[in-house]
């Protein structure tokens, strides 16, 4: 195969974000807030984390400022591409009673801008081709969903500073983004190795002053990406896991566990996977109109289970069980793959640093 | 519904607070008089304690012996008993009080006890007579007191926001302040409804709303107790606000023996 890829210039990089904003793109980065990276609308490559490097254990994130020149030398933050997506809360439709008593029902349009996502990590993308499967595919795609994913330009990083919780290389999902971008890149110290996807992507490139990049450069970057996979820590087991945990449904670990969680829904929530949802009105006082919202859930929520007068899932025990036995287990049913993408969102923000991993380690044994 | 739905609010040991949910409301407060009978609500002008109603939101402690007889008569009277606050939920600060030796605190304060009526509890409203549903909070706030109206004039039940706090902050994109920065939050025992306000400026949740359900108090203290919190503070970190609270209580109680 040819080398496609080619060398931006470190002092050239702000031409890729002019070149975004002039195509129609609204750009969304990773940057600095409260203490952790976040995806936000940025206007320069100043508001990137430049030197910026993520500090994660379970139940633990910080950052750490040093003076290097890199912009994407981290990890991850608490979410990516998940709430660019599927939203905390839409509102989907709205019903008004009419003076002769009928009652209309009004939908919402979804309306989405384009949104040019920089910094997309591997683990980012293999969730997003789930999402994409579950939202997208089949016989009633979500429109709300479906809109904004259709207006999103993705520019994958390649990911070459893994943190302590992350396990994407046993997943197969990372370090190095291999599908579903516009444009990739490497990070080195004075540039990118930039290589498009898309004809889109292709478009963005030939505005930018690329050179042709040197081997040394190629060499560096394939090394940086190789030894991230080789740094991480943690793992899972890349084999289908649904008859060992189905056959452990009594395990003592499941026990154990609940010592711990607080089912929160923190881990959840912060999956880009986790597609969970329910839904509710909002009537207004004299019953006249009511809003109907879609927001997250949560298998940890008491109601999630909950069907006339039984909640089948009451404690704990049996609201992990269903996460993890769902989530790596009779999810392969549902998608041919795991949920787990191994990005370790689940394990640094849960507030008493339960470990997937671990946990999976000690029931499959 | 031919006739209107009859409401009222009364007061009980507390700081009003929880009324402004109702006198705050602006438009809604005036379509809440178009739609149904306020037939008491001292805060608002209208004085009729012991007039039936279909809704009674009650708020504050039951403190006094007097307040513990009009309870019962208001229950008597109303169909719907919903308590609006922690002081009528959970005791609030008056039942930081029940920890202590209350006698003693009375006789410090006032000079001739003979003119105090006082009882040496403050009790949650459930805990004196059967409620229908509580809202939680310090203070309760507009959306919680009209959405259990407008539930209700539909004919349909209220919905028990019973989750945890840290759904909201994930759901409006709130750094956690727990994980990111160390902070002692009470999100993940804390039930939502205050539309998460303060991780929502960068501070812990200090657990005003009560406890959410199926809280895990020993695990949520042991992981601060690793972090270097003293036992005596993780209890009163649960036995603050809502210190009557079962959940909160309970979880109190056990740090508290620890210390």
């Amino acid at each position: 195969m040819a080398e496609r890829r080619n060398f931006l210039p470190r002092s050239e990089f702000p031409r890729l974000l002019s070149e975004l904003i002039s195509a129609g793109y609204r750009c969304i980065g990773p940057r600095v807030r409260d203490g952790a990276i976040v995806y936000e609308p940025i206007t320069g490559v100043e508001d990137l984390p430049q030197g910026i490097h993520d500090l994660q254990a379970p139940g633990q994130y910080g950052l750490e400022q040093t003076a290097e020149p890199r912009f994407f030398a981290w990890a991850n933050g608490p979410q990516a591409l998940r709430p660019l997506t599927f939203a905390g809360r839409d509102k989907l439709w709205t019903a008004e009673r009419k003076a002769d008593g009928s009652v209309e029902f009004a939908g919402e349009s979804p309306q989405a801008e384009p949104v040019a996502v920089i910094g997309a990590r591997a683990c980012d993308l293999a969730a997003l081709y789930i999402y994409d499967r579950h939202f997208m595919q089949g016989e009633h795609p979500d429109p709300w969903y479906t809109a904004r994913r259709q207006k999103l330009f993705l520019i994958a990083v390649h990911c070459t500073h893994p943190s302590l919780n992350c396990f994407c290389a046993s997943t197969g999902d990372g370090p190095r983004a291999s599908y579903g971008y516009d444009l990739a890149l490497s990070e080195l110290d004075e540039g990118f190795l930039i290589e498009a996807r898309s004809e889109k992507g292709e478009r963005i490139l030939a505005g930018l002053p690329v050179k042709k990049a040197s081997a040394e450069q190629i060499e560096t970057a394939d090394r940086e990406i190789e030894d991230a996979g080789r740094r991480q820590v943690k793992g899972v087991p890349s084999r289908n896991l649904k008859d060992v945990l189905f056959a452990r449904l009594d395990h003592p670990r499941w026990n154990e566990v609940a010592q711990r969680c607080l089912s929160c829904t923190n881990c959840t929530l912060v999956c880009p996977t986790c597609f969970c949802h329910s839904e509710n009105d909002v009537p207004s006082l004299d019953g006249s109109r009511s809003e109907h919202y879609r927001e997250w859930d949560s298998c940890f929520t008491q109601r999630h289970s909950y069907i006339h007068g039984i909640t089948i899932r009451p404690d704990t025990r049996t609201r992990y069980r269903q996460w993890l036995t769902h989530k790596v287990g009779s999810w392969h049913d549902q998608f041919g793959r795991s949920g787990c993408v191994g990005c370790g969102r689940c394990i640094t923000w849960c507030p008493v640093g339960i470990d997937i991993t671990e946990e999976l380690a000690a029931i499959c044994r | 519904m031919d006739k209107k739905l009859r409401v009222a609010v009364h007061k009980f040991s507390s700081c009003d607070g929880c009324q402004l949910a109702f006198l705050n409301a602006g438009e809604k407060l005036v379509e809440l008089f178009e739609l149904a009978d306020v037939v008491h609500f001292a805060e608002a002008g209208i004085v009729d304690p012991d007039a039936p109603a279909d809704l009674a939101f009650i708020e504050g402690s039951i403190s006094t012996h007097e307040e513990r007889e009009r309870i019962r008569r208001i229950r008597e009277n109303t169909r719907f008993l919903v308590p609006i606050g922690a002081c009528a939920t959970s005791g609030c600060l008056q039942a930081l009080r029940n920890q202590a030796d209350a006698a003693r605190w009375f006789a410090d304060v006032y000079s001739d006890l003979s003119k105090i009526d006082h009882l040496d509890t403050a009790t949650p409203i459930a805990a004196n007579v059967p409620v229908d549903m509580e809202l939680w909070g310090c203070p309760v706030n507009t959306r919680q007191v009209m959405a259990t109206v407008s539930s209700l004039l539909l004919g349909a039940p209220p919905r028990d926001e019973n989750e945890k706090i840290c759904m909201e902050c994930k759901r409006k994109n709130i750094v956690c302040v727990m994980v990111a920065q160390g902070q002692h939050c009470m999100g993940p025992v804390t039930r939502t409804g205050c539309g998460v306000l303060c991780p929502g400026i960068g501070r812990d949740c200090y657990g005003c709303y009560g406890p959410a359900e199926n809280i895990n108090g020993d695990s949520w203290g042991r992981w601060f107790e690793q972090k270097g919190m003293p036992a005596e503070r993780i209890a009163r970190r649960f036995r603050y606000i809502n210190s009557e609270a079962e959940a909160f209580r309970e979880a109190g109680k056990r740090w508290r023996e620890k210390s």
